[in-house]
């Protein structure tokens, strides 16, 4: 059932520094380049100096100028396009279902 | 020693060589203004924050160094993103320095707050808020490489107050930032596969782009056409790299190119696109753009390559190592038959001129200011016909020659980019042509030229109108006029003297062309008022959206091409 709400295919993974704002440098980025963003999964890694940010976007034959842009930007380290990791969202949309569930 | 973030930031930027700064002073960021006070950086007060912005882009754009302006906190941070937006659609290297509110305040719509940091986001290469004042040691040569390394850009720092007052103890400073090495063709391969397409091609044209001008090998782009008989078309931004009264050069492409220029493109079989970004103004509608032509294209920008228009061979560079290699090895070459046909082209297809007789034809103007203006001069304008008409017909013989506002095309650039040019550029006459709707946009900086004492002649092609946008409205919008501000015209030679510049009239002079080079030779700052035909149109125009080859050429739609 979760696997329904989820229907964006494509998963970037973007490693980035941990600085104050880099998270709107990215989200600011997609919006002004009409990229929709599906959905976000944020989480610092390592001694947090690193974050793993992985986009749930939709492939729409502009997603390699997309990362190519991404890639410009000062804080971004990487921009990998690892769609396996749809799995994340779903995981993490059925746990939120569950949680509504039991309230 | 014990410094203030303040202390700090001046410090810094002595280091990298700034001798100047513009900017206006505020509550949020007077510490830096008590630490200038201190400094050999002259300070050039603007009067308006969007003025000092352009003050220090035509520092930049002339010559190439990063440029920096100051702003306080919230209207003096928001009167500077125009711009900051300016000079990050034509690649400038602006820094950015804005006061800020105390940290503690931030968040609670204290008094002069905006969120500076939100607001120039889109708007720049890279933007920071200070949190300390010990990270400005390397924040700002960090701002200073970003801005100058790979494509240029303009960057932003805001800096709150305690930051500005907060002090530390220094033993060290940081090395000062310098320009990276830009991304280098590393595959040989690339190299001569160029090599061999130049080799194969009948009809190669060059595209010149400002990223040429960037490069500095504005000398190796021309040796290599002449040497392999390769015309060049210029991009807005390139015009300039070859000098515009040589055969091979055939003028600005698109939206306004003369019709000789489209049409060889159309013909082309190999395309050289350096520096270039296949901006709409440019291509025309980009499917139809070239359809005969391979396409080489190089520019430093990795996300430039293939956005547009498919390259066959795309080569992620700094240009003139690409052109050097050509250089080097590509030999000699004659066209004659592929020449021929360009100068066919030029003779029956020019830029259409009706009205010699007429000393104030657009055209014909522009040749009298060259001619009678010294012999060094820049040129700067503002924003509509008659920066299209200079593009067009002004003959500019070397780079950075030409200063304009390119991708955002910003009306009111004209002035204080003219003041900062002229300030970086003293022994040079500065021409600032602008339009009468366009000088009003920062009028208030004649109070900036007449104090500095400049050599910028500012040049009213007035046409009592908003000339573009009439032209638009007559084109497309069945002539219904609404917002161009009809008929009304201010006495701009009063105007100018009142605030401090000499102001000549061409209207009301007996002896016109005589007035005008009086007033053009003449040292220190003047306004020189020229009445415009208000019909005149520029032409050839293609339609937004339309291909190169549908080009307007008297008010009706004409199908270019063939004889």
């Amino acid at each position: 059932m979760t696997s329904d709400i989820i229907t964006s295919n494509s998963v970037l993974q973007v490693t980035v520094k941990n600085h104050a704002g880099v998270l709107s440098h990215i989200c600011g980025l997609f919006a002004r380049r009409a990229y929709s963003i599906e959905g976000i999964i944020s989480v610092p890694q390592g001694d947090t100096s690193i974050m793993q940010v992985y986009l749930l976007v939709q492939e729409n034959g502009k997603l390699d100028q997309v990362m190519r842009q991404t890639q410009k930007l000062v804080d971004v380290i990487s921009v990998k396009r690892r769609d396996q990791d749809v799995s994340l969202f779903q995981s993490v949309s059925a746990q939120l279902a569950d949680s509504v569930a039991t309230l | 020693m014990i410094y203030s973030g303040a202390e700090i930031v001046v410090k810094l930027l002595e280091r990298q060589g700034i001798d100047r700064i513009c900017g206006i002073p505020g509550g949020a960021n007077l510490p830096i203004y008590h630490a200038l006070s201190h400094s050999s950086i002259q300070h050039i007060l603007a009067r308006h924050e969007q003025g000092a912005g352009f003050i220090a882009q035509g520092i930049a754009r002339v010559s190439g160094k990063p440029a920096v302006c100051l702003a306080s906190s919230g209207p003096g941070a928001t009167n500077l993103l125009t711009a900051v937006a300016d000079a990050n659609m034509d690649s400038i290297p602006l820094i950015a320095i804005t006061g800020q509110v105390p940290s503690s305040l931030i968040g609670t719509d204290a008094f002069q707050e905006a969120d500076t940091f939100g607001l120039m986001l889109p708007i720049t290469k890279h933007n920071w808020i200070v949190r300390s004042a010990r990270e400005l040691l390397t924040l700002i040569p960090e701002a200073f490489r970003l801005a100058m390394s790979g494509r240029p850009g303009p960057v932003a720092i805001d800096i709150p107050k305690d930051v500005q007052m907060e002090k530390i103890d220094i033993r060290d400073w940081p090395e000062p930032a310098l320009k990276t090495i830009a991304p280098q063709v590393s595959e040989t391969g690339n190299l001569d596969r160029a090599l061999q397409m130049l080799q194969n091609a009948k009809r190669p044209l060059f595209m010149i782009g400002g990223g040429v001008i960037h490069s500095g090998c504005h000398e190796a782009v021309f040796q290599l056409a002449r040497q392999q008989s390769i015309p060049a078309v210029a991009t807005f931004m390139g015009l300039g790299v070859i000098p515009g009264d040589h055969d091979l050069f055939l003028g600005m492409l698109g939206m306004h190119g003369a019709r000789y220029t489209n049409m060889a493109l159309e013909e082309c079989d190999l395309l050289i696109a350096a520096g270039v970004r296949f901006d709409d103004r440019a291509t025309g509608d980009p499917e139809r753009f070239c359809p005969q032509a391979q396409i080489i294209h190089v520019d430093i920008d990795a996300s430039e390559l293939n956005k547009i228009k498919p390259a066959q061979l795309s080569i992620n560079s700094d240009v003139a190592p690409v052109i050097q290699h050509l250089l080097d090895n590509a030999g000699q070459r004659f066209r004659p038959q592929w020449l021929e046909r360009i100068a066919y082209l030029k003779q029956h297809f020019p830029l259409h001129w009706s009205g010699e007789q007429d000393q104030f034809h657009p055209y014909a103007l522009l040749q009298s200011i060259s001619e009678l203006a010294p012999a060094r001069n820049i040129v700067v304008t503002d924003v509509g016909q008659h920066q299209m008409w200079t593009a067009q017909a002004y003959p500019f013989k070397y780079p950075r020659q030409w200063i304009s506002s390119g991708g955002l095309g910003t009306m009111g650039f004209g002035l204080p980019t003219a003041i900062g040019v002229a300030l970086s550029k003293p022994e040079h006459t500065v021409l600032c042509i602008s339009g009468d709707g366009s000088l009003l946009m920062n009028l208030q900086e004649l109070d900036t030229l007449a104090e500095h004492r400049l050599n910028v002649k500012i040049i009213v092609m007035n046409n009592q109108h908003l000339g573009l946008v009439r032209q638009q409205q007559t084109l497309f919008y069945d002539s219904r006029y609404l917002g161009i501000n009809n008929q009304r015209s201010v006495d701009f030679a009063s105007l100018a003297q009142a605030m401090g510049v000499t102001g000549v009239d061409l209207q009301v002079s007996a002896s016109p062309m005589d007035d005008l080079e009086a007033a053009l030779q003449a040292p220190g700052p003047a306004l020189i008022n020229v009445p415009i035909d208000p019909e005149a149109m520029v032409l050839p125009m293609v339609p937004p959206g339309a291909s190169n080859q549908e080009m307007i050429i008297q008010q009706s739609l004409v199908q270019a091409g063939g004889q």
